[in-house]
């Protein structure tokens, strides 16, 4: 379903067919995992079988005299990159952190980090090489929960790490002095919080755990390097950002920018997690010691315990109201596990919780928690989900005790234009409150639950999305079409939507339009894929081009009419001339006359947007719980989500459901399961489990359509957000159901079991 | 290390096809590596995405857990034998028509299991959709459009479009 006030464009808001679609369905797109070149050879990596260790020796003499190995690196061949924190899309990054974790030096910081790595002739005999390493490790005492590591008993990760101290998310911050495991201290403060508090008639203050949950796509990592014998490297691989990898080369491996090509393969997902580096780097070194192109891919065991995945965070939530229903003052602690090297998203999540209410007293204090345990990554709206989650659990408790409807308690609280976020910030326009009403008058509200054990839940959400820079480069073609040129790797149908928006400005079809991602030797610079910012970036770069050519190709016009070219204008597809009416000719007329008038024409431009439209939704479920089991069935399932502008609304449509169902995945079922030892124990997606085909129903949306004003086709981000209500919303819906108020995730049918036999057991 | 080779030969998309491959060698293995045939997708190598589906003599299976040698004699079809020189199949104009991928990864696993299904059982129900095709993850849609692209391309094959 949709909701629109008005259509103005003929393209944008159309569903054509993806331009990559027949590549895709018919195998012929090559993802990085299928890139092949001649000459190549396998690389492989050696891991940690310890969260935390000593790495006293590697010795590879073995290895290397095994046929058909060619080449064997280690932490020890590279240098130490430079300690600074830059920031990179939605998280910030540290390039000697990074740099340990693509390979470890000293000390391996958890199971599955990276100690060697080896090429070979073939994946087996690579494989094979890696069993004839010789380690020698001091095994460490692991930290392995947030709040044991806080403890000033804890041991030491990082013996050297001192606390940063940070008044709001991305500020430099002051040192504590004091060497710990917390590697950040941050917080947000609004209003007064003890006057806040004061005032509230009821007061809910709980305790939250979420587990650490990975990304799961499908197509793991993967990178194929070659280092030329001039020193120009060249790295084919599927990541979500070519030139911010690109920068990460260059410091990793200290070598200049210029010589680095990334060329962007189709990507097999990525939702956060392919933003860093990992097997690039060890590619790139041990082409450079055998001179042969080296391919490298993760099995889904060492993508899970060798990537980022999102943090497990330990959270306390308390939100006051009064009578009345209004919420007056509203504190959190959040404690996020970073894994192995600082950086959770404990910032963007504070920045994200209870952002879709007004509350005028708000203290959020984060926490980022240095433990034995894979370097957290982005993950869809990084550190929301987590943080939301206590929010909407709590708020459903406090509309209960005040008496209200869970969706109209949020309704009346429901942040507007000029209401100010925790961090001070005042909101822009927006569609939070057109969200709630929207679900509050469809169907799906409206319906029956029809049984026992039924219950329903609604949750809401807030992302902020990112804005970073885009280029784009078009070519008019003489019979009307337009090759175009971006950089920005398509996880999902981005090149369809900046073709669309190039097809609208000039009035030509979608298919008019020959999008292509180019390398980072070939175009402009370009932002990560992330933030759900592409499609709102690329706009503003199209945007701009289509206007160079515009003007370029009234002078042309001008020409031909013998007049001057402010004297031609262009509407709808046509240039005209303003003073006779007859001179007209379409886009498609003019383009075959450009070779006559002075030659072809071409425009390139780099833009770097601000004012990324804000995200804000609500979900709304509907379960059954089966109390002999615990098994959690989800009947019914509806987001409302402002998507601002849609350019491709099947696409659109897409993210939401999509990041309904990594949620519902997260809520229910996913978690990384870890010995005392700090292994991984599941990690395979049999037993890591994500949601199946069989396990949803279909994911119902409510589009609502509320333009961003500050972008030129109205476009707001909108593929991440989805990910955050759906941890609130079941956990509502479950209460709802059989009357128990789940706090740990994921909400298992194990957990839901003894959570019903403690209530019964209390009842009787 | 490098093992003697066994020769294998197939019908790979209604083609008489022969390679070399290692005993080790998955059927994956052979496709992408040894044919350069990376249409079928890899996703766990552990036989839980479906990723690597392939059609062998009428059966769909993961093909990764077949070994290259396990296909003498078999009749195996890919997602590149899916389409003609007249076009799309139905199947594969659906789920663009429906939009049911985003990046794409899972798609050819998805196309191969649903023919399949198709083909056994012309108007499936979205439980029956859903229960056949649990095998084959895809992170990206929710699943929602991919259940519909294989309504629609049933609509299409019985003519009821
Ligand atoms: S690659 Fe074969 S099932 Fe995943
Ligand atoms: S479309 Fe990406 S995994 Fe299915």
């Amino acid at each position: 379903m949709t909701t629109s006030d008005k259509k103005k464009y003929k393209v944008i808001g159309t569903t054509p067919i993806r331009h990559d679609g027949a590549d895709k369905v018919t195998g012929r797109a090559v993802y990085g995992i299928d890139f092949h070149t001649t000459g190549m050879l396998w690389g492989k990596i050696l891991r940690s079988p310890h969260a935390h260790a000593k790495i006293k020796s590697i010795d590879a003499t073995k290895a290397l005299a095994l046929p058909g190995v060619h080449a064997v690196v280690t932490g020890k061949d590279m240098a130490v990159a430079r300690d600074i924190e830059v920031e990179a899309g939605e998280t910030s990054l540290n390039y000697m952190h990074l740099s340990d974790n693509v390979m470890a030096r000293d000390k391996a910081l958890y199971k599955g980090h990276a100690v060697a790595a080896v090429a070979a002739d073939t994946q087996h005999i690579a494989e094979e090489a890696l069993g004839l390493i010789e380690v020698d490790y001091e095994v460490l005492t692991p930290v392995l929960n947030g709040r044991e590591g806080m403890k000033s008993d804890a041991p030491l990760i990082h013996p050297d790490q001192t606390t940063k101290i940070m008044a709001f998310r991305f500020d430099p911050g002051t040192d504590s002095g004091e060497k710990s495991n917390i590697a950040g201290k941050s917080q947000l403060k609004l209003g007064d919080i003890d006057a806040g508090f004061k005032e509230a008639d009821f007061i809910v203050e709980r305790e939250y755990t979420t587990s650490w949950v990975h990304q799961g796509y499908i197509e793991a990592q993967n990178a194929t390097a070659h280092w030329n014998n001039d020193d120009n490297i060249t790295v084919w691989n599927s990541s979500q950002g070519t030139f911010n990898q690109r920068q990460l080369m260059a410091e990793i491996l200290k070598h200049p920018v210029s010589q680095i090509k990334m060329v962007p393969m189709e990507i097999g997902g990525g939702f956060g997690g392919k933003i860093p580096v990992y097997l690039e780097i060890p590619a790139a070194m041990l082409s450079k010691k055998t001179g042969h192109p080296v391919k490298m891919t993760m099995t889904r065991t060492e993508v899970f315990e060798g990537t980022g995945p999102a943090s497990a965070a330990q959270m306390k939530a308390k939100v006051g109201a009064t009578k009345d229903g209004r919420i007056t003052a509203a504190y959190a602690e959040l404690v996020f596990e970073a894994g192995a090297f600082p950086g959770s998203a404990v910032g963007a999540g504070a920045q994200g919780m209870f952002t879709t209410y007004n509350i005028e007293n708000v203290l959020i204090d984060g926490y980022d928690v240095v433990v034995n345990k894979p370097k957290s990554a982005a993950y869809r709206s990084p550190g929301t989900p987590q943080a939301c989650f206590p929010a909407e659990a709590v708020i459903d408790e406090l509309a209960e005790l005040v008496g209200m409807d869970p969706l109209d308690f949020r309704m009346k609280n429901a942040a507007k234009e000029g209401d100010r976020r925790a961090d001070g910030v005042q909101h822009p326009e927006m569609g939070n409150l057109e969200c709630m009403e929207a679900l509050k008058a469809s169907d799906h509200y409206k319906s029956d639950l029809g049984g026992p054990n039924r219950g329903r839940g609604v949750a809401s959400g807030y992302w902020g999305n990112a804005g970073m820079p885009a280029s784009c480069s078009i070519a008019i073609n003489a019979d009307g079409t337009v090759s175009l040129a971006e950089g920005s790797p398509d996880i999902g149908g981005s090149r369809t939507s900046i073709a669309m928006m190039c097809a609208e400005a000039f009035g030509i079809a979608a298919e008019d339009v020959h999008p292509s991602i180019k390398d980072t030797d070939s175009i402009g610079y370009q932002g990560l894929t992330a933030g759900s910012s592409t499609t709102l970036r690329n706009g503003w770069a199209v945007f701009e081009v289509t206007n160079q050519a515009i003007e370029l190709i009234k002078a042309r016009a001008a020409r031909l009419w013998e007049t001057e070219p402010e004297n031609v204008d262009f509407a709808d597809g046509v240039f005209f001339s303003k003073a006779e009416k007859e001179l007209k000719l379409t886009f498609k007329e003019m383009t075959g006359k450009l070779m006559e008038t002075g030659g072809p024409i071409s425009v390139a431009a780099s833009v770097a947007p601000r004012g990324a439209g804000p995200s804000f939704t609500t979900h709304m479920v509907d379960v059954e719980v089966d109390p002999e089991t615990g098994k959690v069935e989800i009947l019914r399932y509806t987001a409302a989500q402002d998507v601002g502008t849609m350019i491709h609304p099947d696409y659109v449509e897409g993210q939401v459901q999509g990041g309904a169902v990594q949620g519902i995945g997260w809520a229910l079922n996913e978690e990384y399961f870890f010995s005392d030892k700090g292994a991984m124990l599941n990690a395979s997606y049999l037993d890591y489990r994500v949601p199946t085909m069989l396990d949803l129903p279909m994911i119902d949306t409510i589009l609502v359509e509320h333009a961003n004003p500050d972008h030129p086709f109205g476009v707001r981000g909108v593929a991440e957000i989805s990910v955050v209500p759906p941890l609130g919303a079941l956990a509502n819906a479950i209460y709802a159901a059989v009357g128990v108020r789940m706090r740990d995730l994921p909400m298992a049918p194990h957990k839901i079991v003894k959570a019903l036999q403690e209530k019964n057991g209390k009842t009787k | 290390m490098a093992s003697e080779k066994t020769h294998v030969r197939t019908t790979l998309n209604g083609e008489a096809t022969e390679y070399l491959c290692e005993t080790n060698q998955s059927l994956l293995e052979v496709l992408r590596d040894v044919l350069l045939l990376t249409g079928t997708k890899e996703g766990c190598n552990d036989g839980n995405c479906g990723a690597c589906t392939v059609n062998m003599d009428g059966r769909i299976v993961d093909s990764c857990l077949v070994l290259g040698v396990e296909a003498e004699g078999a009749e195996i079809l890919t997602i590149e034998g899916v389409a003609t020189p007249e076009g799309l199949h139905p199947i594969q104009q659906a789920f663009l028509e429906n939009a049911a991928l985003q990046c794409g990864i899972c798609t050819p696993g998805f196309i191969i299991a649903s023919k399949a299904l198709l083909e056994k059982e012309p108007n499936p129900s979205e439980a029956r959709i859903r229960h056949w095709l649990a095998g084959n993850l895809c992170r990206c849609t929710g699943y929602d459009k991919i259940v519909k692209a294989v309504v629609a391309a049933a609509n299409t094959i019985g003519g009821k479009k």
